[in-house]
């Protein structure tokens, strides 16, 4: 029931955001979130975008992931 | 970026799995806590790959399997009760209580409504005046910053025919009573990605300091768990007990501290009951004073009578970790998804339910 679901915001109107799941777009409140802004990727819960997600930590952990890749050919 | 394919790639993937068999041989019993983790795990047949020796065990991380069947038996009378409208998640409808549930008093004409999100419930609050909505208020602190959202919405609304049966649960307590229960041996926690989210990582640092358990909170992608397991292996192997976060894009020590002021604003920490585990100390979530005129349990007097779990329903003993699904007699036989028994099996996210669509 945890589940979160990345996703982008397109619009922003009060509390209130457009999220693009990919494809799919939903409404969801950013009342748990401070300063969101058009383009964020955020998680998605139950409705309500409860956190922003950190492009440069992904690419750290993606980076990571190449190294491994890399390291054991 | 789109934050979901790139931690699917199945080379690293198995080099990553190399990578946890060339720890071997380290043995560990390791205790996925979330409902999510435990199906992502199935999905992705990832217990299949780890070594001999490395175990993933589930634990209690379902809001809906440890929702006592005491709460089922007062949604159901409060959904009985003259016009109130019940609101729920999809997954509480189909959990069996004593004597009915809420799928079966819908089907008997009560007006219980599923839904997505609680801003859903304020809508149809909005919309029927004359009626009463409560809203089965279940899930950890990844939903009830939502819901103390939602509380805080329906008084600037002035909206008072909108309530909650508050039975939210917070995890890093129920994690302590696992750790002092005999029958279960653990030698690391894989923390749930985004209870942390909201609550960041100092919540754990308590059972790695004074039970000497690691902590890894780890995200939901196959490659998230995978490298979450290894970091896991390398503290066993060091004998180390650390909490580290392998989920860092979504995750900071600090956690979203915006949901918890909201959060923390409306509910107070209070003790709570969990199917199987029993009554854990400040493990639940009470509205303080100011907010208790939203609380249904204070507008209606809930009578039910004394509560009992369905017969032959090991769920208790599953969510403990100390039983797999497949050992409960009725699993796959009487208790399958299309008719569970036991709210394992109900829930999209229980152990029971992965285990029968997964075989694992």
């Amino acid at each position: 029931m945890c589940l979160g679901i990345p996703a982008r915001i397109i619009e922003i109107e009060g509390d209130m955001a457009r999220v693009d799941f990919g494809g799919v777009v939903r409404d969801a409140a950013v009342t748990l979130i401070e300063d969101p802004v058009v383009g964020d990727f955020v998680i998605v819960h139950a409705g309500f975008a409860i956190q922003k997600l950190d492009e440069e930590e992904a690419r750290e952990t993606l980076r990571l992931f190449d190294e491994i890749a890399e390291a054991i050919k | 970026m789109r934050y979901v394919s790139e931690f699917r790639d199945s080379t690293v993937a198995s080099k990553l799995v190399e990578r946890i068999n060339a720890l071997s041989p380290v043995k560990a019993n390791l205790m996925e806590v979330c409902g999510s983790h435990t199906m992502a795990i199935a999905r992705s047949g990832i217990k299949g790959l780890l070594p001999e020796g490395v175990s993933l065990v589930s634990g209690p991380g379902c809001p809906v399997c440890v929702t006592p069947t005491r709460t089922v038996d007062e949604a159901v009378e409060l959904a009985r009760t003259e016009g109130v409208i019940l609101t729920t998640f999809g997954d509480m409808i189909r959990v069996p209580g004593t004597s009915s549930s809420l799928q079966h008093e819908k089907a008997a004409g009560r007006d219980i409504r599923v839904v997505y999100s609680t801003l859903d419930a304020l809508r149809i609050a909005e919309e029927n005046p004359d009626r009463t909505v409560v809203f089965l208020a279940v899930g950890f602190e990844t939903t009830s910053p939502s819901i103390a959202c939602s509380v805080q919405l329906a008084e600037k609304k002035g909206l008072d025919n909108f309530l909650i049966l508050p039975a939210h649960k917070v995890i890093p307590p129920a994690m302590e009573a696992l750790v002092a229960c005999d029958e279960l041996k653990l030698d690391g926690f894989i923390c749930p990605g985004h209870v942390s989210t909201i609550i960041g990582s100092r919540p754990y640092e308590f059972i790695a300091r004074d039970h000497n358990i690691p902590c890894v909170i780890t995200g939901f992608e196959p490659l998230d768990i995978l490298q979450g397991v290894e970091m896991l292996l390398k503290q066993v192997r060091d004998r180390k007990a650390a909490v580290e976060i392998q989920y860092t894009r979504s995750v900071r020590p600090e956690g979203n501290e915006l949901a918890q002021k909201r959060l923390y604003e409306v509910f107070e920490v209070g003790d709570s009951t969990w199917r199987g585990i029993g009554t854990i100390p400040s493990s639940g979530l009470d509205l303080r004073e100011e907010y208790e005129k939203y609380d249904a349990t204070r507008r209606f007097d809930i009578k039910v009578p004394e509560s009992k779990d369905p017969p032959g329903c090991r769920c208790g003993d599953v969510l403990r970790g100390i039983m797999s699904p497949g050992q409960c007699g009725l699993f796959g036989k009487t208790c399958t998804p299309e008719h569970p028994v036991g709210p394992c099996m109900v829930s999209s996210e229980g152990s029971c339910a992965a285990a029968h669509e997964y075989g694992v």
